[in-house]
């Protein structure tokens, strides 16, 4: 009879549990849930929401914690609630919908206090640990690592046991190796922790090794003091690293805009002092282009870079061949009239975009490519930085390839070297003049496409660039592509690594002065032409 | 004889253009305060000021085209030179400020107490004594010249990369004049004079006083300037532009030749400066631009290098132009100024001036009809 009974109440119980257990599985009921019960209860409630093990509740949790939880007095739901003005906003617990406004006392707080808000830490830390994105696991791993709450230790470990990634792996191994440096751990493990850390990447790492070490004594210590200055030097590193890149990143903005000069002053001796607004007419270019398909097609904006390119070389590359029929043929042999003579064009053209574009700066977007950072061991690359590098290596190479292996290149050396003989070897003399002053300034159209994306596109943008560029390509020696190279990122590299000691303008000014003093040295830059070519 | 009879007429011309800007000096001062304000031959303050302005960019094209015409430096920094001159003048004209200043301030200028510093830096000492700042308006454009010079002309460097490394000169000097730390008065530069010698700077007798003073330094430069160039030493500056090997190889010093005009000139542009800040009554950095300084270039060209008068003529012309064209046309001043750079190097290489005496020499020519070939003055390019 008793068997009965315990059979028939059991057959009872069972349903009840197997409703209990799925309304537990539910998040969005147990999260309701909390609207009644006491303290203790929620303590309950907590625990039975981490064992459901779902990302998506740790919002709620964390509101919870904040004391940002309220539910409805009208039907008890539960809600992340945030205040605006006298109301409050309500927001889903789940899925961060807002659901609308409600005055002040139609809700009322979930309560919570100091013991739960440590558990639900611990509920949260083993919740993203778990997560099935490794991104989220990262992220949790590396606030244990800053926190070092003791409470986590366990949640790491459980979560190392099945932790497959090595990126997660490591980020979680770091965050234990700050636990146990909280912990009460044995002196061997400490010191085994710090060597962890030390490994790892990290000016995190330092005010938490300084803290330790300001706790603890003996060899622990020494060790945490030793990991500090260790740390310390290949912060060091990476941060000469960084300067080097900045300088890298400068001198390929240097390059891309000297490289067109180092055609029209290097290779024809002709001084363009209208070589800026040929970069700026490619840097409009892009702007028209990009208003173009705003206007009319929106999703080809990524590419709108890729179809500025050739534009802009059409652009600049044509506007060169007019000047070099209508204008510069008629001063060759006379460098200073050439450069006055180009100078009166380049006013003329900034003053034409002026008249036409106003002189406001022009709003030039970047291509979704080009936008965010890449992270490479202790240092920050960013994207538009990074393929302006790329992109700048480019373009000399295929001008190096044009000027080395093409037919067009051969008859352009040609002419440099000795024209009469060219020309009596049937070469169009005036006809290769006037294409390499256009692929000079093409060359400059292009650097104009990748400017507009660092740079303020303006009538003035070439100004800005007219000095620097000449003082590179003389810098590197007249004539001489790889002098241009070498002179663009030298100037750069130099230029950063002065910038932290003397502030930029004052940097700028002692590259300047040293480039005059250098001249003197070497009247024909780094890499002189030598020969007969240099007299001529 | 054809030789001295060119000379005579040479040195007629500058016994006239001196004698002109000497009358220039009295009469138009004189017309400004003695006649009344509605004669027909009143110039007004305005006017004064504007040829008065013109008078020392007239300098400074003189002194341009005593190193780029007869020398064949085309130095794209002399406004640097002018520039240096100005703030050694605007410093003499802020000490004298003294405790007028918005700060009142008895020693420190309005932009030193602005900055918090307490004493004058080292530099500025001195400045309150008009002769000490009239020495460092010929020494310190004069030094840097010597100095940048000495380099530049010792290890040869010649042509476009000369003109490149001025560039590079007077960009660094902007550059450096903007910094708030130079104590130059940074971005705003230095202004709000209130005399000079004692003297109210706004007064009109004042201004008519620096009219004739930039009408006399004028004159006065353009006597040294054709007497170097008229005397042998100036057949030798010629040599080293037409042919600076040659010279070098007959046993001329290129260097100490070059170093000298160049150094001579620098001071000009100085006093040109100098005389500039008082009547436009400031000084910033922006006259420092490179830009300035390739429109000086332009003034010497139109009126005709390698003349001393046509850069006297092309910098009062193309102001003029600049002042008429600003007013009326503001968008278009720009193009007509890379036109004249344009047409100048294309059709009027020898400017105007250079235009002028080839056109006369053949004429003459032509009515003479002599076998005897006529010598004109030639200015071959400088390469």
């Amino acid at each position: 009879m008793q068997h009965l009974i315990r059979f028939l109440i059991a057959l009872l119980i069972v349903p009840l549990l197997i409703t209990g257990v799925s309304a537990q599985t539910d998040p969005r009921s147990l999260i309701d849930a909390m609207a009644a019960g006491n303290l203790k209860a929620r303590a309950a409630q907590i625990e039975a929401l981490a064992a459901i093990g779902d990302a998506k509740t740790v919002p709620a949790l964390q509101a919870l914690s904040d004391g940002a939880l309220y539910f409805r007095k009208s039907d008890k739901k539960v809600f992340i609630a945030q205040k605006s003005g006298k109301d409050f906003d309500l927001f889903d617990p789940l899925t961060a919908e807002n659901i609308g406004t409600v005055p002040k006392g139609s809700v009322s707080k979930v309560r919570v206090n100091n013991s739960l808000r440590r558990l639900i830490r611990s509920v949260i830390g083993t919740l993203t640990l778990l997560s099935p994105d490794p991104q989220v696991r990262i992220a949790a791993a590396q606030t244990i690592f800053k926190t070092g709450d003791p409470d986590s230790l366990e949640a790491l470990d459980r979560a190392l046991v099945q932790e497959k990634a090595p990126d997660v792996r490591s980020a979680m191994e770091l965050a234990r190796a700050s636990v146990i440096l909280k912990s009460d751990s044995t002196d061997a493990d400490k010191i085994a922790a710090i060597g962890l850390i030390q490994k790892g990447d990290g000016r995190e790492a330092i005010p938490l090794l300084n803290e330790f070490a300001a706790q603890s004594d003996g060899p622990v210590s020494a060790a945490a003091n030793k990991a500090i200055v260790e740390i310390e030097k290949t912060i060091a590193l990476w941060d000469i690293g960084q300067t080097v890149w900045y300088g890298i990143s400068l001198g390929s903005v240097l390059l891309l805009a000297a490289i067109g000069l180092a055609v029209t002053f290097g290779v024809m001796g002709v001084i363009n002092m209208a070589h800026g607004e040929m970069v700026m007419l490619g840097a409009y270019t892009t702007y028209v282009v990009q208003e173009i398909i705003r206007n009319g097609y929106p999703g080809l904006f990524d590419y709108s870079l890729a179809l500025a390119l050739p534009l802009a070389f059409l652009v600049s590359g044509s506007c060169g061949f007019v000047m070099e029929r209508t204008i510069i043929r008629f001063l060759y042999g006379r460098p200073l009239e050439t450069l006055l003579a180009t100078w009166g064009v380049s006013l003329i053209l900034q003053q034409t975009i002026r008249t036409i574009f106003g002189s406001t700066n022009k709003e030039v977007g970047n291509p979704t490519w080009m936008s965010g950072a890449y992270e490479l061991g202790g240092l920050t690359l960013t994207a538009n930085r990074l393929w302006i590098v790329v992109f700048a290596l480019f373009v000399f190479a295929a001008l190096f390839v044009v000027l080395k292996k093409t037919g067009f290149g051969l008859q352009m050396r040609a002419v440099t070297q000795n024209r009469k003989m060219a020309s009596s070897m049937g070469i169009r003399t005036p006809w290769v003049d006037a294409l390499t002053f256009a692929l000079g300034s093409g060359i400059a159209g292009i650097a104009g496409v990748a400017l507009s994306q660092i740079a303020n596109v303006s009538p003035n943008l070439g100004q800005n660039y007219i000095i620097d560029s000449f003082m590179v390509v003389v810098f590197g020696g007249v004539g001489n592509l790889w002098g241009t190279l070498i002179g663009a990122l030298t100037l750069g590299v130099a230029n950063k690594f002065l910038e932290p000691f003397a502030g930029a303008v004052l940097a700028k000014i002692l590259i300047l002065v040293f480039i005059i003093l250098f001249i003197q040295k070497r009247p024909r830059g780094l890499f002189a032409l030598k020969g007969r070519a240099v007299e001529a | 004889m054809i030789t001295s009879f060119l000379f005579k007429a040479l040195d007629r011309r500058a016994i006239w253009v001196v004698s002109a800007l000497i009358a220039l000096a009295i009469l138009v001062p004189a017309s400004n305060l003695l006649l009344p304000s509605d004669s027909a031959f009143h110039v007004s303050n305005f006017t004064i000021s504007l040829i008065g302005k013109y008078l020392t960019y007239a300098l400074l094209a003189l002194a341009l085209d005593l190193v780029w015409g007869y020398c064949g430096i085309l130095s794209l920094g002399h406004g640097a030179f002018f520039a240096l001159g100005g703030y050694a003048m605007g410093m003499y004209l802020m000490r004298q400020i003294g405790s007028r200043g918005v700060y009142g301030d008895p020693i420190l200028p309005d932009f030193m107490v602005f900055l918090n510093w307490k004493e004058l830096p080292w530099f500025w000492l001195g400045f309150d004594q008009f002769w000490f700042a009239a020495l460092m308006i010929l020494l310190v454009p004069g030094v840097l010249a010597f100095v940048f010079g000495w380099f530049a002309f010792r290890s040869r460097v010649t042509g476009v990369y000369l003109s490149i490394i001025t560039q590079a000169m007077t960009y660094a000097l902007l550059l450096a004049f903007f910094r708030n730390e130079m104590g130059f008065g940074g971005n705003n530069g230095l202004t709000d004079f209130k005399d000079i010698l004692g003297y109210d700077i706004q007064s009109d007798t004042t201004r008519a006083a620096l009219f004739s003073a930039s009408a006399l330094a004028l004159a006065a430069s353009f006597l040294i300037c054709s007497g170097i160039v008229r005397s042998k030493f100036g057949k030798v500056l010629v040599a080293v532009r037409d042919a600076e090997s040659r010279s070098r190889f007959i046993g001329y010093r290129v260097e100490n030749v070059k170093l000298f005009v160049f150094v001579v000139s620098a001071m000009m542009a100085g006093i040109a400066g100098a005389l500039y800040v008082p009547q436009v009554g400031i000084i910033n950095p922006g006259e420092f631009a490179p830009a300035n300084s390739i429109e000086v270039v332009i003034w010497t060209a139109v009126g005709g290098r390698g003349t001393l008068i046509g850069p006297i003529i092309g910098a009062v012309l193309v102001n003029a132009g600049k002042s008429v064209f600003t007013a009326a046309f503001p968008e278009f001043w720009l193009f007509a100024l890379g036109a004249l750079f344009v047409a100048t190097t294309l059709f009027l290489p020898k400017g105007v001036v250079g235009s002028f005496s080839s056109a006369m020499a053949w004429l003459r020519r032509r009515t003479a009809k002599s076998d005897t070939p006529v010598a004109e003055p030639t200015v071959r390019a400088a390469e």
